[in-house]
């Protein structure tokens, strides 16, 4: 899973910061790793004009975020949705599903369904996206705010 | 010292011998060796425990107690039988005192039910550490919101001891138990229960003791710690899941109420009165984990027939020599560092998330567990979101750490 581009993304993220003024905002918390990160956006006319993250997380999830913000920066929020559905068809479901076309190096991420426990960490920056997209304050990966419910507990 | 000499300290136990009598441990794990460094978690069993709860299952099974055919009677000899093994286990002499029970976690609320909702009352307070699963403390923070009592916290050091001054100054006569963990399943730190014990007597305060990560590493004797309740679990003891043991001073047990009503642990029910079994039935209601408390017994046997002494000198090894490997990793801190230590190493790397470790540690075969562990207030007490752990048992060898070691430091490198 650690390839180049991931190790890339991670130890350089993209977009790394907070918007100024954002229109859209959302906090998205994985309680079991620890994981906290911001989604900031400012929404023109349903287009995702400008976006950033930041936070403290693992790799996995911290490049996830940075790919994230460079694919859907300059698409319509419609789109942005599309992209997240993809990106939780490509790291969840059985391997005989084609890759989405046009994602790129987002394509590594397929990698991540042979590790069903680090699942929940590249979904986490989409999941907020999504959350900042319906102006949901913040998304956490456990209890009734889970997007993926069931997948994960540990003692 | 090098590891010649560490192999000779070791010397009564031969570690490799002993992985062969647990089939798991000779798997592969992505290609790789498996080496199980997650025993804090869930012990392997060995195949004298499988086979003995395989054998049950094909010739033994029925119902216990109140059968009057010979099967019946002989798996309810069989099961009662394990009742002594884990008296002997624990140096008690009443096997009545020994309460099966699904797990660690049951037991605790078993008694935070039964002995909260019998003797603690508004205004009382209940004294835990900083250092406890979750599983010692939700229970008594639900105990608390129910009845109107406070929760105390006996604070930890930097090295991860408990402040045993705060913890005489917390004894008031409002406290009404002590519930402490024997060893901290983040930290490693073996608690002095005997000393803790001695002082909460001198109140009259009765002490349970959370023993699912020291019952499996070290020989408990309960006569000589005195404690009121000792708690462990069968699949951290090279057990099945699914089986616990609750110990319970009879006094006390004699006067809580059930915790769950049911078949089993009654004496006669009418529809105006129910009146309750004698312990230790009163707190067994319905069909056991027949098989589970067989393959326990089945497992502290194997326990005795390494040793417990051997089996906690050897992982002393273990841990020293671990922690000395680990601590030459530039950027590496070991979380817990209590002169008495038991076989668990928690650690970060700078620069490396704890789940980016572990899944790393994962490719080489490696397994460990990253996380909070299910004590978030040791997280928060060193103020990290995570840690990695290792821990250790009988059937871990010198190698084992070594792939431990260059595995962390392989990981370093992808970060660095």
């Amino acid at each position: 899973m650690y390839q180049e581009v991931i190790l890339d993304h991670c130890k350089k993220p993209r977009n790394w910061g907070q918007v100024q003024n954002a229109t859209h905002k959302a906090e998205g918390i994985n309680p079991l790793c620890g994981d906290r990160i911001c989604v900031s956006m400012n929404v023109v006319d349903e287009k995702i004009e400008d976006i950033q993250y930041e936070g403290e997380s693992c790799a996995i999830c911290m490049a996830s975020g940075s790919m994230m913000t460079a694919k859907v920066k300059g698409k319509a929020c419609t789109e942005a949705i599309d992209l997240t559905e993809q990106f939780r068809v490509l790291t969840t479901e059985a391997e005989n599903k084609e890759e989405p076309a046009g994602f790129g190096s987002l394509a590594v991420f397929s990698g991540i369904r042979d590790l069903p426990s680090r699942v929940k960490c590249a979904l986490l920056p989409w999941h907020t996206l999504i959350a900042a997209i319906n102006s949901q304050s913040e998304i956490s990966t456990e209890g009734d705010k889970d997007p993926v419910p069931g997948s994960g507990t540990q003692k | 010292m090098d590891k010649l000499d560490m192999e000779v300290l070791s010397g009564k136990l031969d570690a490799e011998l002993i992985k062969k009598d647990f089939p798991v441990l000779s798997n592969s794990a992505n290609n790789a060796p498996l080496v199980y460094l997650d025993s804090g978690a869930s012990a392997q069993m060995p195949q004298s425990v499988i086979d003995r709860i395989n054998h049950y299952h094909q010739y033994e099974h029925a119902n216990i107690h109140r059968g009057v055919y010979e099967l019946s009677e002989q798996a309810t000899i069989s099961y009662e039988s394990v009742r002594s093994t884990v008296a002997r286990f624990l140096n008690v002499t009443d096997t009545a005192e020994v309460i099966f029970t699904k797990g660690t976690t049951h037991a605790i609320n078993l008694v935070a039910h039964a002995f909260g909702r019998t003797f603690i009352r508004a205004g009382d307070e209940i004294v835990i550490s900083h250092m406890e699963h979750h599983s010692n403390i939700v229970p008594w923070q639900q105990l608390c919101e129910e009845v109107g009592a406070t929760l105390k916290i006996i604070p930890i050091s930097d090295v991860g001891e408990l402040d045993l001054e705060e913890y005489r100054r917390l004894l008031s006569d409002r406290t009404k138990i002590i519930a402490v963990t024997h060893v901290s399943n983040v930290l490693g730190t073996i608690n002095p229960i005997k000393e803790m014990v001695a002082l909460a007597h001198a109140k009259d305060i009765p002490v349970l003791v959370d023993g699912a990560q020291g019952a499996p590493h070290m020989k408990v004797d309960l006569q000589d710690l005195d404690c009121d309740f000792y708690i462990f679990s069968g699949h951290k003891v090279c057990g099945p899941t699914g089986i616990g043991i609750l110990y319970g001073k009879r006094d006390w047990l004699e006067r809580m109420n059930p915790y769950e009503g049911g078949g089993d642990m009654i004496l006669s029910v009418t529809f105006e009165k129910t009146t309750y079994a004698e312990i230790p039935s009163k707190f067994e209601a319905g069909t056991p984990p027949i098989a589970s408390a067989i393959g326990l017994g089945e497992a502290i046997k194997y326990l005795e027939s390494i040793g417990l002494e051997n089996i906690e000198n050897h992982e002393k090894v273990l841990t020293q020599y671990a922690t000395e490997a680990l601590s030459d990793i530039s950027g590496l801190t070991v979380y817990g560092t209590a002169p008495q230590k038991a076989g668990v190493i928690s650690f970060g790397v700078q620069g490396v998330h704890p789940h980016d470790m572990a899944t790393l540690l994962s490719d080489d075969g490696v397994a460990v567990r990253a996380g909070h562990h299910c004590a978030q207030p040791v997280m928060q007490r060193y103020k990290v979101p995570a840690t990695t752990r290792a821990s250790f048992y009988l059937y871990n060898t010198l190698d084992d750490i070594d792939k431990l070691v260059d595995s962390v430091r392989s990981a370093k490198k992808i970060f660095s």
